[in-house]
């Protein structure tokens, strides 16, 4: 049994380019209903050389486990049997640490939880806190905040595209993808200080608002970002090796990847319409015109295709967002969530006094509880806050999307080979920091 | 502080303290100058601070300007260990491992701030700074460090690397951590190296 | 290639519109989920209480029978949960209050989304069923919440430590009597970390694989054998 299982191979030719300019896949051998037939797998040639089961280690330190992700496989040959995996290399306390911290000092480690999506984080974090105070923020700071997030997912998205680049074993494309991300990091730069860690938001607005100035960069940067994509897309997306290594791998059927609580592209490229910005709003994202990429096959090259998408649709809402920004103020004009201008806490007394508190104390929200749920790059992250009244919460849970994507893993390798556990681990974009906390 | 200006490369010395002779400054001139200007990194990359490392590896920052492209995944073909990330404790063993297993001559650098000393990671379950678990030559400061930053580091190493000479070979001993408890510094210098201090003292109260 | 999968939109059996971004919520006393009601009548021993918090339904339930609510949510056709997206659990200050385990469910068809909620004595054992048999994506969520706060899930396959090692000494760190910082002091933790056994990196199962065990010294294999656990 072990030895008959392989990748599943299925011959494509590309017809051309369909209506969306994407190239056209179309099976070579198909059944009377026209749906693609898969090539049976040769008998193996000498079938009596039956070995035993290896076991092989893959990490905690590895270059192709994006983090400290520790695979221990069971192999047939060349054949993955099982794999059980094992994380918490990276576990680092973020939930108790949540727990001894104001809300406030609590959005520098959201940047560090996932630290390819810190804007992302920061904004997801601050909804979810606002959420628990009853704050609604002005328009002006939700535009801000769209544009935060988006630019955090085309970042995001480059990293998995560089790092899935090197692991099937193109190495160019990651210094392309590099260089465009310092692009966008120059902007958040120049917008709050950081390129990594940005801690960008504060409970009830921004930490800082764009300087001027910013907005030709950004405008600038949606004018070039696209060329980038299309010179990856033109080297990827038809080249008969990444297709050859993709095609087929790690495969979830629709009904699996919701049962397994799969999120984002994992769970798009399965088939299922199911994105956060669409189903379940926030920031007003219904009145943002962008598309939501959903493969059909499941597999390692929907995966790439459904993401490279992404990235056009977030240059899309990036331009929307970039005509709509309102002029106005960034901030909410609450004493007791905000701090007052430094000009009027050090003259007025209750300024000074509200400034104290608020640094001594942090913002306090009533009893309750809230789950604020955004789409991350990565699938669908939440902040679960529990508040009794106090300025520090009593749990804050972070719902991991790579945590409960990555549990899939097991079922995804059974049958490929060793190289394809490595082509599906970096499909999964995981983040250790994440999966781990 | 930093570094230093460039020593005279024309200069013949004899240094009748030392008894060191010609011969012997220049081999260590070319030993040192072979090993700095080749250093392959191990790159030990846990979090963020691996994305700022990879982005020193790429294309604006470049560190193949300094002979680091070849990142080397094998700890037995590398010379020098960059800890990029906040490390655990269940990491903890896998790093002393990894470091054992590079040979001699052999350095470590402590990427960013969770690495030198555990950061904002004061709790139950990250190491306060892999110094505890490995002798580390480099500090660099940041969460994470510019990439610039990080090159500085490197150059630091250069230079300490430049300055070695083979009479004192006591930088090239292997650590040698007690067998029972596996620690190489005394329990009281690990948790006088982990007291927490600044902000992080204030602030284990929960609620208020 | 696996034949290509028809596009399954979520929300197709939702009525009341497009979805909007939430303006003015309520903190108390807002429209509760239909499916409150819905689990009200059907198993009105077992639902404590309803709360609606800043626009969510939250809905406490008797510990005892959480599966089987949980599997009518999923089969029911009027409901349809078919999206586990987190379970996890709350300790409170106060140590009067109980701790509570938490189930975060999404309705994918009818775009709902409804929190249930169970609560457990403090001076009893910690356990609550497990979902794993109606939702694959509970496995490692549960078990985080084990290693995190020690509440056994009965049911679940495999319910071991999954971010701490397993032979993790100082208790559960999410618990609020567990300090900051730990409880041992840092050398002592660092001397537990660096004291694993080799064979410790793997676990029974994985030594089973390829007659592994057989390898092994028979010191080592006396020790596993007589049933000292290993692994991470």
């Amino acid at each position: 049994m072990a030895t008959q299982k392989r990748t599943v191979e299925v011959a494509l030719s590309t017809t051309g380019l369909d209506s969306q300019g994407r190239p056209q896949r179309v099976p070579l051998v198909t059944d009377e209903s026209g749906a693609a037939v898969a090539l049976e797998a040769p008998p193996s040639i000498e079938p009596e050389l039956e070995g035993e089961h290896m076991l092989i280690n893959i990490g905690p330190q590895h270059p192709a486990t994006h983090g400290v992700l520790r695979l221990v496989l069971e192999l047939d040959g060349e054949t993955v049997v099982r794999c059980i995996p094992h994380i918490g290399y990276l576990h680092c306390g973020f939930e108790k640490t949540g727990e001894y911290r104001t809300y406030n000092q609590i959005i520098p480690w959201t940047d560090r939880e996932d630290y390819l999506n810190s804007p992302g984080n920061n904004v997801a974090f601050a909804l979810g806190a606002e959420r628990l105070f009853g704050i609604e923020v002005t328009e002006r700071c939700k535009v801000l905040r769209v544009i935060a997030c988006e630019l955090s997912r085309i970042i995001s998205h480059l990293v998995w595209l560089g790092t899935t680049c090197i692991d099937i074993g193109a190495f160019t494309p990651f210094l392309w993808i590099f260089q465009e991300r310092e692009n966008v990091y120059n902007l958040l730069e120049g917008w709050v200080g950081a390129r990594l860690t940005t801690s960008l938001t504060r409970v009830g607005g921004m930490a800082a608002d764009i300087p001027n100035g910013w907005m030709d960069g950004l405008r600038n940067y949606i004018r070039t970002f696209p060329k980038t994509i299309d010179e990856v897309d033109k080297m990827l997306t038809r080249n008969g090796i990444w297709v050859g290594r993709t095609v087929g791998l790690g495969v979830m059927t629709p009904e699996e990847a919701v049962n397994y609580g799969l999120s984002g592209p994992m769970l798009r490229a399965s088939g299922v319409a199911y994105d956060v910005r669409k189903d379940f709003p926030y920031l007003d994202y219904e009145t943002y015109d962008f598309d939501v990429p959903v493969g059909t096959a499941g597999d390692v090259y929907d995966r790439f295709l459904v993401r490279m998408e992404e990235l056009r649709q977030s240059v899309r809402i990036l331009q929307q967002a970039a005509d709509r920004l309102p002029d106005g103020p960034i901030n909410i004009d609450d004493p007791r969530v905000i701090l007052p201008p430094k000009s009027k806490a050090t003259s007025e007394m209750e300024s000074m006094i509200h400034h104290f508190k608020l640094v001594m104390e942090g913002p306090r929200p009533p009893v309750g509880e809230s789950y604020v749920a955004v789409e991350s790059p990565k699938g669908e992250k939440g902040y679960y806050m529990v508040s009794d009244g106090t300025s520090k919460p009593v749990r804050w849970r972070i719902r991991p999307p790579s945590y409960v994507n990555l549990s899939a893993i097991a079922k995804m390798v059974e049958g490929h080979l060793l190289s394809d556990v490595i082509a599906i681990n970096a499909s999964i974009d995981i983040v250790m920091g994440e999966i781990d906390r | 502080m930093g570094l230093s200006p460039r020593p005279e490369r024309n200069v013949v010395t004899y240094d009748p303290q030392t008894q060191e002779g010609w011969v012997t400054t220049r081999l260590d001139f070319l030993v040192n100058w072979a090993r700095a200007n080749s250093l392959w990194p191990m790159p030990f990359g846990t979090a963020c601070c691996a994305i700022e490392m990879m982005a020193t590896a790429a294309s604006r920052f470049d560190l193949a300007r300094f002979g680091m492209e070849r990142m080397s995944f094998s700890p037995r073909q590398a010379d020098m260990l960059i800890c990029a990330g906040r490390v655990p404790f269940k990491l903890a063993p896998v790093l002393r491992q990894i470091w054992q297993q590079m040979p001699q001559p052999k350095w470590a650098i402590a990427m960013g701030a969770c690495a030198s000393s555990g950061n904002m990671f004061d709790n139950y379950a990250v190491v306060q700074g892999i110094d505890t678990i490995i002798p580390v030559d480099i500090y660099v400061p940041g969460c994470p460090p510019r990439p610039e930053g990080l090159m500085y580091g490197i150059m630091m190493l250069q230079e300490k690397v430049r300055n070695e000479t083979m009479r004192n070979r006591s930088s090239r001993f292997e650590m040698t951590p007690d067998p029972a408890s596996k620690l190489y510094i005394p329990p009281s210098k690990i948790d006088e190296l982990s007291e927490p201090f600044g902000n992080s003292v204030q602030q284990t109260r929960s609620g208020l | 290639m696996s034949k290509g999968f028809d596009t399954v939109q979520a929300g197709r059996l939702a009525r009341g519109g497009a979805p909007a971004s939430p303006r003015n919520v309520q903190h108390r006393g807002g429209e509760p989920n239909p499916t409150a009601a819905a689990l009200q009548s059907r198993f009105s021993g077992a639902v404590k209480r309803v709360d609606v918090i800043w626009g969510e339904t939250t809905v406490y339930v008797d510990t005892a029978r959480v599966l089987e609510i949980v599997q009518w949510l999923h089969d029911d056709q009027s409901q349809l949960y078919d999206y586990l997206s987190d379970v996890t659990a709350v300790e409170y200050r106060d140590t009067e209050q109980p701790l509570e385990v938490v189930w975060h469910l999404r309705s994918l068809p009818y775009r709902r989304f409804l929190r249930l909620k169970t609560q457990l004595q403090k001076g009893k054992p910690l356990a609550v069923p497990s979902v794993w048999s109606v939702y694959r994506g509970a496995d490692w969520l549960e078990r985080e919440c084990f290693d995190m706060f020690g509440i056994r899930f009965e049911g679940h396959p495999d319910l071991r430590r999954i971010l701490m090692w397993e032979q993790y000494k100082e208790g559960y760190p999410l618990r609020k009597d567990f300090p900051l910082r730990g409880r041992f002091s840092r050398a002592e933790q660092l001397r537990q970390a660096l004291a694993a056994h080799p064979e410790a990196r793997y676990s029974m199962e994985e030594l089973s694989i390829a007659q592994a065990f057989e390898d092994l010294p028979p010191d080592m294999r006396q020790r596993l054998g007589a049933g000292e656990k290993t692994g991470e």
